[in-house]
């Protein structure tokens, strides 16, 4: 199997300290992929260096193409796309403008197919057309979450990447987002899932892995990483790690 | 004071206060979107002037070279960037900006000023001389410098301003220039008589204004422009080039300074270095906003103008001291809201 | 003799000796490059130093050179006899102007300074009596004891004697506790929770800043002999800013080399550009700002580090041998409840980030405070330290309430913290780091700083900061810049940083992230060491490997509430735990 991203050895570096430690991962076309672990494994450093938000080093290849000198714009124009953790809405627009804005990369195709687009989206999340004249910021934190996801879904992107999508939400919201997740894969988009939510995260994933200070601990397919009791002793500790 | 003095007087402290409106609009826009203070905003308010006064004497003023230099030292110093990084996508297109717009507007300048072109034609040369000024200053001196400090950038950009200010005496000399109205005298309204300088200025800042207006509310481009200056990576994300968006505020900026320049030319005598306390004018009005909402910075402005003209006709001597002194209660406010939500810190 | 005493002295001798040799109109040069270096070392203070700026410095020349010349002038009075009242009224000014800006962020700052130096320019142009734009002539001569300083010569010496003092005041006083807080300045949340008062200082350094402008502005008004508004206005002030920013505003040194070459590069264009331009007139602007913009862009800090490369180095802060203690705190005994949170709630308009949450922490005990990300474990840490106030319940340190105190009322109580994303000031010593921490244990103020009247304490606090450094094995790392340390080490700083303010109680926020095992495994004894020591400690982590072999007790968060809490053992166990670490979305 090709893979559509991959990465070799990458190492994120803050000042002396290193958050990712020669790490590789691949994720292959219509995968979710997910990358467990616990706080401060470098889960989110990862993501914001395969994005080009954080400078590191080792080997990047998206489509096989080698995309590390590319800004995270350029990484935006060629299909990769991330919702981070902290959201990053565009808090004093409207949710329908920070939907139009979404579709930034798509402003040369016609006026139609991009409001077609805006359309689909509310329909997957119907709670954003009640909420399109509001402010971003006067948004609840589901609906924020909903929000990220539609703008980057506007972009049309290959791989999406989302940083912790359930964090902070009641269960009941955590569902709606990971079945809306699992719905992209069937259409053939690719994902590469960071979580906390160990267990929401390996029902719909294809394939884990897990890391622990910044180095990949154990990979497999999401079904052997459920059954997997050492998966749960990395979170709550005193495993074998010590 | 009789009722007719008030109501030229209200005339004369709007006309000025919308000018400096435009100049608060385009100090706003380049803070919000690149953090830099937009300290030669006057400058290019000056450059518009005089190039326009020198375009209406029929000779060629010296804008021409100052642009024709700044496009040659910006495309060479791009074209080295390019080379040291080894990295020469996006140059052709670079250097066509770079190169395209200053060229035509300097020949077009070279061939039609000696005409002693129409007054429209002159105005549009004026713009298309000083705008592009503005998209080099971003590209040569700004673009490179986007991580640093706010207080760095603010550096660069009181150094900017001594290089226009100093090019600009190289360009017209020292003496003043006032260009000649383009509609003398005052329009018969029955209770008083309006300035047609005032209608022309009201007419013009009110439909860049609301140009603006729908520009920010309205346009995919004007949207991009505010989602990065009010959240940079999420903009980014979205596939927006701070880079872009920095030079497109860049632009607007010297745009908006160059018609305000227009506006301003026949009002009053201006020297090369008149920039600096027209730019202060503007920043009154937006720290009055706190810094950051527009049409709260134009109301501002306006009472800057308001107030600058009232001082002038009671306590002529002190009118820029009274000026200043406007900021003094709003930084009290300021100041007692900081203390109420003791506010983060610098770093 | 060190080498950089000896090369002082030199410079001193040089300077003192020059008007005998040179020409007259180098003696001038030399003359005004003392005058605005004198400004300058207060702009390298504010600028540099505190992280605020001014453009409003030559305006504060100008009103001490009006005052002078309207007391000497107007009232008769000496010159010598105006320096204190004119030097005051300056001071006076800028306590007010700093009151009211200096809280505001640094763009306020800015435009409000600005803004000054644009209304007092046009103010001495315009007042009555001030003598319009002409200003006021016959100044009389600066006299000190029936010497009168009438040959530019001898002004040369009073000026650069006037710079030494400066400068060896200003060294004094960065070398010292209020020094050193100054140097916090720029980072203000950590200045807070140090007990710096950071308001109150930004107004004292923007005085001190002031007081030297007005110092030069006294003395050009006596060596000129005219005062008028020209050299007073915000291009002269922009001038200044440009003098500092050559030189660099890292260092003292960047006020004086800044001025220098500034005069140096004005000569040399005033010479040379006429003859390449064939016309007479001011490009210098241009090409000043030219020169500044190619500067910024290259270094950003000057050209101080690039001489200082070659100058001999100052010898580093070291802590003596010996000294008196430092004032302790009361202890409570060991077991009592130390801090209590009481019904602890705080919401950001409709989220409820900390929900009715109580605990207790008791003397002498390590207490874990754990939860998923998310949680509200820093929430509930910001309303503990103060950054935050509590929507409702209720905090209390011995029994006084602290909930709704602010940062540095609560350190002032004896509670110590560190920060998750460590902040430290990287360019001072590791020793000088430490030493902020008992900056509220000392008092000695400015004054006594600057004339070294401070040594005592000074000896007491270092002494202290290098007991706590060895305490936690940072000792012989002592001299060197924090910023050098690696991460893990630079949280251990912290913590002796924290330990040197004598804490009732040290509050640790996610002190494991991003540390390597070892250096977990190090962090681990250390705090084991403390506690038995009997310092009492409350520490948020995720780290779940680290806490559970660390801790006395835990108490878990989830979703702002508290789910547990009690022995490690016990919350492990837990199903609630289990659940709320490996998510529940399965059911």
């Amino acid at each position: 199997m090709t893979s559509l991203l991959q990465a070799r050895g990458i190492e994120v570096r803050y000042g002396e300290s290193e958050a990712v430690r020669g790490l590789s991962l691949a994720v292959g076309p219509g995968q979710i992929v997910t990358v467990l672990g616990p706080n401060g494994a470098g889960k989110t450093s990862l993501l914001k260096a395969l994005m080009g938000a954080l400078p590191c080093r080792g080997e990047i290849r998206f489509d096989g193409e080698p995309i590390h000198r590319l800004s995270l714009e350029e990484r935006a124009e060629i299909g990769l796309s991330l919702v981070p953790e902290e959201r990053a809405l565009f808090g004093e627009m409207s949710v329908a403008d920070n939907l139009e804005l979404g579709g930034f990369l798509r402003r040369h195709e016609d006026a139609r197919t991009r409001r077609e687009a805006r359309e689909e989206i509310y329909r997957l999340f119907p709670r954003l057309r009640e909420r399109a004249g509001q402010l971003a910021s006067t948004l609840s934190g589901g609906e924020r979450q909903m929000l990220a996801l539609g703008r980057a879904l506007l972009a049309r992107p290959r791989l999406l990447m989302l940083d912790e999508p359930s964090l902070g939400l009641a269960p009941r919201i955590v569902r709606e987002i990971l079945d809306a997740i699992a719905g992209l894969r069937d259409r053939g988009m690719s994902l590469l899932l960071v979580e906390q939510n160990a267990r929401a995260a390996l029902r719909i994933a294809d394939y884990g892995y897990v890391i622990e200070r910044g180095a990949v601990a154990m990979e497999g397919s999401a079904a052997d990483l459920r059954d997997n009791p050492a998966v749960a002793a990395t979170y709550l500790g005193g495993s074998a790690a010590g | 004071m009789n009722a007719t003095i008030a109501l030229i007087l209200l005339q004369d402290g709007l006309t000025s206060g919308l000018i400096y409106g435009l100049l608060a609009l385009s100090i706003l826009l380049v803070f919000l979107v690149t953090r830099v203070l937009w300290v030669p905003a006057g400058d290019f308010l000056v450059l518009g002037a005089l190039t326009l006064a020198v375009l209406r004497q029929g000779e060629v003023p010296g804008t021409v070279w100052i642009l024709a230099g700044l496009a040659a030292v910006t495309a060479i110093v791009e074209t080295w960037r390019a080379w040291r990084a080894g990295d020469w996508r996006g140059w052709p297109r670079l250097i066509a900006l770079v190169v395209v717009p200053s060229a035509a507007a300097v020949l077009a300048t070279l061939w039609l000023a000696p005409q002693n072109a129409p007054v429209p034609v002159a105005i549009l040369l004026v713009l298309a001389l000083v705008t592009p000024i503005g998209f080099l200053t971003y590209r040569l001196v700004f673009r490179p410098m986007v991580d640093q400090p706010t207080l760095t950038l603010m550096f660069v950009a009181v150094a900017v301003h001594y290089v226009l200010t100093g090019l600009g005496l190289t360009a017209f000399g020292s003496e003043s220039f006032r260009s000649p109205p383009f509609l003398p005298g005052r329009l018969d309204v029955g209770f008083t008589r309006l300035s047609y300088q005032l209608l022309i200025v009201l007419a013009v800042s009110a439909a860049l204004m609301a140009a603006l207006g729908l520009f920010f509310g309205r346009t995919l481009w004007g949207k991009a422009l505010r989602a990065t200056a009010m959240q940079r990576f999420g903009a980014r994300l979205v596939g927006i080039r701070t880079e872009s968006m920095g030079a497109l505020a860049f632009t607007i900026a010297a745009l908006i300074g160059a018609v305000s320049g227009v506006l301003i030319g026949p009002m009053t005598a201006l020297y090369y270095d008149s920039g600096f306390l027209v730019s202060l004018k503007g920043f009154v009005g937006t720290v009055m906003a706190g810094m950051a909402s527009f049409p709260l910075s134009v109301l501002g402005a306006l009472l800057v103008g308001l107030v600058e003209t009232g001082a002038s006709f009671y306590a002529s001597p002190f009118k820029e001291a009274i000026v200043f002194g406007l900021l003094v209660p709003f930084l009290l406010w300021r100041s007692a809201v900081q203390i109420r939500t003791r506010g983060k810190g610098h770093e | 003799m060190s080498a950089r005493r000896l090369f002082l002295a030199g410079l001193v001798l040089a300077l003192a000796l020059a008007p005998l040799v040179l020409p007259p109109q180098f003696v001038t040069a030399l003359t005004y490059i003392g005058l605005n270096g004198l400004v300058c070392i207060g702009l390298v203070l504010l600028t540099g130093v505190a992280g605020m700026t001014s453009f409003g410095q030559a305006a504060f020349c100008g009103v001490a050179a009006y005052a002078t010349a309207l007391l000497t002038v107007g009232q008769g009075w000496s010159p010598l006899a105006s320096l204190p009242v004119s030097v005051a009224a300056t001071a006076l000014v800028a306590l007010a102007l700093g009151a009211l800006t200096v809280r505001l962020a640094g763009h306020y700052l800015v435009l409000g300074t600005l803004a000054w130096g644009m209304a007092v320019f046009f103010l001495f142009g315009n007042l009555p009596g001030l003598g319009g734009f002409n200003g006021i002539t016959g100044l009389p001569a600066i006299a000190i004891g029936g010497v009168a300083f009438t040959d530019p010569r001898l002004v040369h010496v009073l000026v650069w004697a006037a710079v030494a003092l400066a400068m060896a005041m200003a060294s004094n006083l960065l070398d010292s506790r209020v020094g050193r807080a100054m140097r916090s300045l720029p980072a203000e949340i950590m200045a807070e929770s140090l007990g710096v008062p950071t308001a109150r200082l930004r107004v004292a350094v923007f005085c001190i800043a002031a007081i030297l402008a007005a110092v030069a502005g006294w003395l050009q008004a006596h060596y000129v002999r005219v005062v008028n508004p020209s050299p007073f206005g915000v291009n002269a002030s922009v001038d200044y800013l440009f003098m500092v920013v050559i030189g660099g505003t890292g260092q003292l040194g960047g006020a004086l080399l800044g001025s220098a070459v500034f005069e140096a590069i004005r000569t040399a264009l005033r010479d040379v550009l006429p003859h390449l331009f064939g016309r007479s007139g001011s490009y210098e602007m241009a090409a000043f700002g030219i020169l500044v913009v190619l500067l910024l862009n290259t270094t950003g800090g000057g050209m101080m580090p690039y001489l200082s490369r070659i100058l001999p180095k100052p010898a580093p802060v070291r802590a003596p041998g010996s000294a008196g203690p430092l004032p302790r705190r009361e202890r409570a005994q060991p077991g009592q409840a130390l801090l209590e949170v009481r019904g602890a709630v705080k919401r950001f308009g409709g989220l409820v980030a900390v929900n009715e949450v109580s605990f207790e922490i008791r003397t002498g005990e390590i207490l874990g405070l754990i939860g998923p990300n998310g949680a509200g474990k820093s929430t509930l840490f910001d309303l503990l330290t103060g950054v935050q106030p509590a929507t409702a319940g209720e905090i209390r340190l011995e029994g006084r309430r602290i909930d709704g105190a602010s940062p540095r009322a609560i350190a002032g109580a004896g509670v110590a913290r560190t920060f998750q994303h460590v902040l430290l000031r990287p360019e001072m010593s590791v020793l000088e780091n430490a030493a902020l921490g008992a900056h509220g244990r000392g008092e000695a103020g400015i004054l006594r700083s600057a004339l070294r009247l401070d040594r005592a304490e000074e000896a007491r606090i270092l002494f202290e900061a290098q007991r706590q450094l060895d305490r936690v094995g940072l000792g012989e790392f002592a001299a060197q810049a924090a910023g050098h340390l690696a991460l893990g080490q630079q949280r251990i700083l912290e913590i002796a940083r924290a330990l040197a303010s004598d804490p009732k109680l040290l509050l640790l926020d996610e002190p494991a992230a991003g540390l390597r095992h070892h250096e977990k495994a190090r962090l681990s004894a250390l705090l084991r060491e403390l506690r038995d020591e009997g310092v009492t400690i409350l520490l948020v982590e995720h780290d779940m490997d680290f806490v559970m072999n660390l801790v006395d007790r835990l108490v878990v968060v989830d979703f702002g509430t508290k789910i547990a809490e009690g022995t490690p053992a016990s919350v492990r166990g837990d199903p609630r735990v289990i659940e709320a670490y490996l998510g529940g979305a399965e059911a």
